[in-house]
């Protein structure tokens, strides 16, 4: 594997109460690479991403063991600042779920509380057009967000986080809600995305994982209902020539 | 089987629309009443007739403001007439002012028999008899007890002249300030109990003591506002602390006391109902604000308080109705039942338009009983207008929230 790493997620164990939803992940994530999450229901894959910019933080209950290394530094570590470390890792997630404000409002909110001083305008265009959705909205900036279609907001999503420009996206499966030609709309963006993020995503769907993205990572529950990670290579590897036997038998529809 | 399901459909139809005619019957009949006592017949007779103090062809109106001031001189006590030009030099008034001021102090119409507005419109024969044998130098005038004067003027103790000023302005004083109280500290509690309280066995005991309070009667809250605002916070609730050198008689019992009272009293409701408002705020606009850096207060200013807003309102606005109905704690605060002027200060003695009608309906005159229920429809009209109020807000920003 190239060593290229953003990223490394270490004996990463986490629990919700008692139950512990994930155990021992080891994984390197590569810059600007699509790194997909795919696994069975409950298989702890969403939680795993939501560790990565400690969004699990705002869920009650949760408590996180082992090493999330970011930018040489340990983001679990005692002190270390998860607002500011979620401005440089944005998150898209699976529902659309835009600011009940004007669509140059949710691009210039995120920005605006994070100081950003530059020219909101140029912002604004820039992102959208980042997002694939300058085109499609730029006569109507002033609309309310809520008015789009189902598609075009979650693009605005993407344009939203890009906004604040953040080092890795996380997507939790940005197309599950989504009708088909949206969804290979979103798939495109993120191809595009690639050239200047890292993203990590999370889908159930097998054929999106192998289309978009360059490495995949694949989960498993095991008798305690715990996830575990059972393959982690580059995507061709993992469809074409799984190691495991359980890649195999997920791979070829077996279960799942 | 099936039939069996079908009957109870149809029986629970049956209740639920007699239910909801009993309840729709019920408040028709509360209408029809209050109106009923609020217009219809009197009959003024005359102190002095104005043929006799005026002794002339003319009518009265047609005098000139010289012969009617010669009139006041004529009939009135000199100490009187001396006070009114006291009050306003009679050179100054006009006309009007002093032919009001004759009908007033020398003619003085008092209304001698009332009748409701059914008798009005169905025995009008029985009342002309009525005019002809027992009045016969009474006039039969069809009076509207709400009217635009009422309103507008202070309380008296005769029937014909009263008005529910004080008690007007008393209450929406009371309303002010609990609004003050209860509004920034109830959505506040919401605010803190529903982002930042852990849910440790000290929350859940307050939480439950929130939901308690809401289910307290009110004279307990009137107890309460009696001990800590009147009794023991007795100095700052009669202003002395501020140095107010009004002649104040209210000892505490005063508007603030009141008013706080009150706030008190509508507190927990404003919690309880703001709490559910930031329930049910959906949970991914915030995680999408978090998700982009937000700290937890930009994420409450910008999204969860802009979002609930209208919630909150719309329950303040239902929760402050409530407390313009009140009685209960007032009277156990303190309320005067006769305050003929309008409040100075909030460290005035009080009157609220409950209070005012509770004291009316209990006056032996029957002419009171007309007056209580004009009072009560500008009460009814004032709790409408802030319920209409509650609905207009919530409909204009679900529209919004729709896009």
């Amino acid at each position: 594997m190239e060593n290229n790493n953003i990223l490394n997620l270490k004996n990463l164990n986490i629990y919700y109460g008692k139950f512990r939803a994930v155990k021992n992940i080891n994984l390197n994530v590569q810059k600007n690479k699509i790194t997909a999450f795919i696994g069975p229901s409950g298989c702890g894959k969403s939680t795993v991403l939501r560790s990565i910019n400690r969004m699990n933080d705002l869920i009650e209950g949760t408590k996180t063991e082992g090493e999330v290394i970011f930018q040489n530094k340990n983001i679990y570590n005692s002190g270390f600042d998860a607002i500011s470390l979620r401005k440089q890792i944005g998150m898209v997630f699976q529902k659309p779920n835009p600011f009940p404000k004007s669509i140059a409002e949710n691009i210039t909110w995120g920005a605006r509380i994070n100081g950003y001083k530059g020219n909101m305008e140029e912002l604004v265009e820039k992102s959208l057009k980042g997002a694939a959705l300058w085109d499609e909205v730029k006569d109507k900036l002033k609309e309310n967000a809520l008015r789009l279609s189902g598609g075009q907001q979650q693009r605005l999503c993407i344009a939203r986080t890009i906004a604040v420009q953040p080092e890795i996206i996380l997507m939790d499966e940005p197309a599950s809600a989504l009708d088909p030609v949206a969804t290979l709309k979103i798939e495109d963006l993120m191809k595009t995305l690639s050239k200047n993020y890292t993203i990590i995503i999370v889908t159930h769907n097998m054929q999106q994982a192998s289309r978009i993205s360059d490495y995949t990572a694949f989960l498993m529950t095991d008798e305690n209902r715990s996830g575990y990670l059972v393959e982690y290579n580059k995507t061709s590897t993992i469809f074409i020539n799984p190691k495991n036997k359980k890649t195999e038998d997920y791979i070829s529809g077996r279960f799942g | 089987m099936d039939n069996l399901r079908k009957k109870k459909n149809i029986l629970s139809r049956i209740i639920f629309q007699t239910a909801i005619a009993a309840g729709i019957f019920a408040l028709i009949i509360l209408l029809s009443s209050i109106v009923n006592e609020a217009f219809g017949y009197v009959i003024f007779v005359n102190e002095n007739s104005p043929i006799e103090i005026y002794n002339s062809d003319k009518k009265l109106q047609d005098a000139s403001k010289e012969e009617l001031i010669i009139i006041l001189q004529e009939n009135l006590s000199k100490g009187l007439v001396r006070k009114f030009n006291f009050m306003e030099p009679f050179e100054k008034r006009n006309k009007d002012n002093i032919l009001n001021l004759v009908m007033t102090e020398v003619v003085n119409p008092q209304i001698v028999k009332a009748w409701s507005l059914y008798s009005s419109i169905f025995q009008k024969t029985r009342i002309i008899e009525t005019l002809k044998n027992d009045y016969p130098d009474g006039n039969l005038v069809f009076r509207s007890w709400l009217s635009l004067r009422f309103l507008i003027t202070p309380q008296s103790g005769i029937p014909e002249k009263t008005g529910i000023f004080t008690a007007l302005t008393g209450s929406l004083l009371l309303l002010l300030i609990a609004i003050i109280l209860a509004f920034p500290l109830g959505v506040g509690t919401a605010i803190y109990m529903e982002e930042y309280a852990k849910p440790n066995r000290l929350n859940r005991i307050i939480q439950i003591n929130i939901y308690n309070l809401a289910g307290i009667p009110s004279i307990i809250y009137g107890m309460l506002g009696l001990a800590v605002f009147v009794r023991f916070l007795e100095p700052v609730t009669s202003g002395k602390i501020f140095s107010h050198t009004i002649n104040n008689t209210a000892n505490g019992r005063s508007i603030l006391s009141a008013g706080l009272t009150l706030g008190l009293l509508i507190l927990p409701i404003i919690i309880i109902n703001a709490q559910e408002s930031i329930r049910a705020v959906p949970k991914s606009l915030k995680l999408s604000s978090y998700g982009l850096g937000a700290t937890k207060w930009q994420t409450i200013w910008h999204h969860v308080l802009p979002w609930s807003i209208d919630r909150i309102l719309t329950g303040s606005i239902l929760a402050v109705s409530r407390a313009l109905g009140e009685t209960a704690p007032l009277i156990v605060v303190g309320a005067s039942t006769f305050v003929a002027q309008k409040p100075s200060s909030v460290f005035s003695k009080f009157t609220a338009l409950p209070i005012q009608i509770y004291q009316w309906t209990s006056r032996p005159q029957p002419e009171f009983r007309k007056v209580a229920a004009a009072a009560i429809i500008v009460l009814l009209i004032l709790l409408l207008t802030l319920n209409a109020g509650a609905v207009i807000l919530r409909n204009y920003h679900n529209q919004k929230k729709k896009g």
